[in-house]
């Protein structure tokens, strides 16, 4: 069997910028010290007058690109998620959100597949920080090709726009010739009747791999992909926990505030329906190998693959 | 503009003021009133605007960085013809489009929401940074006070402005001395304001009294002739300046008149335009 082919979606990141950079004179990318990490270092050698290294001073640069995004230029500021959703919380809520301008925040590093550097920097707060900003559309891909995508779209679209990345190569799974990628809406990737798993980002990866184990177990699960967490697609949610009656929600995030939630909040208004959360278990991650922090907080494939079995096991 | 019609327009603008807090019940008069010479001279003859196109690309921009002195930046406007004087006296109310603090997308002439203390300079940094990626030739001015200075992104912001040599800014410190708690020097003491920003690589000009029209004019023709630097203009103002009771009085900083107060302000306005309109 070949090799899969695994990118971090913070490098799709970067060369998602370079390409649209090309097309679009507007584009100008901001960072903080961290271009090297986040991956824009690609767009500033290829654009150096366009990229924007305002040093190690988060809360200012949202506040810079707050201000050049009302000139009429589109700003993608580029950041660890801990230091762009978490530090620059409120220039995020006042200066960018309130006045609803065209900012674009690419938060890398997100998760506790930062690894090593342990729990200071990873994050695991952005998307339910960033779920309360009313107007703020979140984005978590999956791989490269949605990453890529998600760039293209957050660019194309009028208003604030959280990216969020990892640090961590991923498999490509979306790489179909069909592949569509549409803000705001969910992807069904493999049908089953038994049991709902919705998956974001990293994640999506491993559902796809439970699922297959959970086969054959005589479990047949249903797999939706959703990148888009804010507007979220309530309709894929809804249609398939009808048809299955449980749903588990898997999210390298706090198990507060992310995508769970979400689907608690539309299942419960909506559908009241059985939800199992996997995710960051509320508490702080720590320093390791990302693979390993994974596999240990059960947000790998095995993971997710064992409480899903006990959630919808026969 | 001669300085005695910016006098005048500044005296309708303290006008204004009064009324609109007094109105709203709520709202904050004395920097209001500390920064009035400064709006009357930045929107009657410093600015390149036009009421009638608030958005014009090529306009010069402000950025009311303290952002709690809205009722005398919509004085200001009112005055200046982008919406009537009369909806001064919706502040702060319920479906106004004059928020308590600046909002973009409500009011006509506001070129940034701002007031939550020390991001608006950020903004103004951003505005200033985008002219000078595309050439532009405009201007942007931002308003700080005193106590907001001690918010530390206001240093991170000057600290890439005066790196960045964006001699398009003009960084304004309206240095009335007094914040909510009491004078500034007593409670974190932000000073030397001068030689901070001197050592962020501003040009600095202190003007002794802020709201005198001569001094001003001759600070904001100094900035712009300033190149490679931004400047920073650091003006000792009196708080609550125009109104006797609340000159230099740290109570007034975010407090309505009564109806009483209210009429001995306004009588005080009355008779400072007519000794105005006997000169």
């Amino acid at each position: 069997m070949s090799e899969v082919k695994k990118i971090a979606t913070r490098a799709s990141y970067g060369n998602a910028l370079v390409e649209l950079g090309k097309k679009h004179d507007n584009l100008v990318v901001l960072d903080a010290d961290l271009a090297a990490a986040t991956q824009t270092g690609v767009f500033k050698k290829e654009f150096p007058e366009r990229h924007i290294d305002c040093g190690i001073a988060e809360c200012n640069m949202m506040g810079i690109a707050a201000g050049i995004a009302t000139t009429g230029k589109v700003p993608f500021v580029s950041s660890f998620a801990m230091f762009a959703a978490g530090r620059a919380f409120e220039q995020v809520r006042n200066s960018v959100g309130y006045p609803h301008l065209n900012v674009k925040i690419g938060a890398t590093h997100a998760g506790i597949s930062v690894g090593e550097d342990g729990a200071t920097h990873q994050c695991n707060e952005d998307i339910a920080l960033m779920r309360t900003i009313p107007g703020m559309t979140i984005i978590n891909p999956s791989d490269d090709v949605e990453a890529k995508a998600a760039v293209e779209a957050a660019y194309e679209m009028e208003g604030p726009v959280y990216l969020r990345f990892g640090r961590l190569a991923v498999p490509v799974i979306n790489d179909k010739p069909d592949y569509k990628f549409e803000i705001g809406k969910g992807v069904l990737l493999k049908e089953g009747t038994d049991v709902t798993i919705v998956a974001t980002g990293l994640c999506v990866g491993g559902a796809l791999e439970a699922a297959e184990k959970l086969a054959a177990d005589g479990i047949n699960a249903e797999v939706i992909n959703i990148h888009t967490i804010k507007p979220l697609d309530e309709d894929i949610i809804l249609n398939s926990a009808k048809k299955t009656g449980k749903v588990v929600v898997a999210e390298e995030h706090s198990i507060i505030g992310g995508l769970g939630s979400a689907v608690c909040d539309c299942l419960s208004a909506k559908l009241p329906t059985p939800v199992c959360k996997i995710g960051v278990n509320d508490v702080f991650g720590e320093s390791g190998p990302a693979v390993k922090l994974l596999e240990k907080y059960g947000l790998d494939a095995q993971g997710i693959y064992e409480k899903v079995k006990g959630f919808a096991g026969k | 503009m001669e300085n005695l019609e910016l006098q005048k327009t500044a005296n309708e603008i303290r006008k204004g003021i009064v009324t609109a807090v007094h109105a709203a019940k709520a709202g904050h008069p004395g920097g209001s009133l500390s920064a009035a010479d400064v709006y009357t001279y930045l929107y009657f003859e410093e600015m390149n605007i036009d009421p009638k196109d608030p958005k014009k690309a090529d306009r010069d921009r402000f950025v009311l960085s303290k952002g709690h002195t809205a009722p005398g930046l919509y004085s200001t406007l009112a005055n200046r013809g982008y919406f009537p004087v009369e909806d001064l006296k919706t502040l702060r109310q319920i479906g106004s489009h004059l928020q308590g603090h600046p909002c973009l997308q409500h009011t006509p002439g506001i070129d940034m929401s701002s007031g939550s203390l020390g991001q608006g300079i950020s903004t103004a940094v951003g505005m200033a940074m985008s002219a000078k990626l595309s050439n532009d030739s405009y201007r942007v001015y931002t308003l700080l006070g005193d106590g907001e200075i001690q918010e530390g992104q206001v240093w991170e912001a000057a600290m890439f402005a005066g790196h960045r040599k964006l001699d398009n800014l003009v960084v304004i410190v309206d240095n009335n001395g007094l914040q909510i708690d009491g004078r500034i020097e007593d409670v974190c003491s932000p000073y030397p304001i001068d030689k901070k920003f001197e050592a962020f690589n501003f040009h600095v000009i202190n003007v002794a009294d802020g709201n005198d029209f001569d001094q001003l004019r001759a600070a904001f023709k100094e900035a712009k002739e300033t190149k490679g630097m931004p400047t920073a203009i650091v003006m000792k103002t009196v708080k609550g300046k125009g109104v006797s009771y609340m000159e230099n009085q740290a109570g007034w900083h975010g407090k309505a008149p009564n109806d009483d107060e209210y009429a001995q302000a306004m009588e005080e306005l009355e008779k400072a335009g007519e000794a105005l309109c006997q000169k």
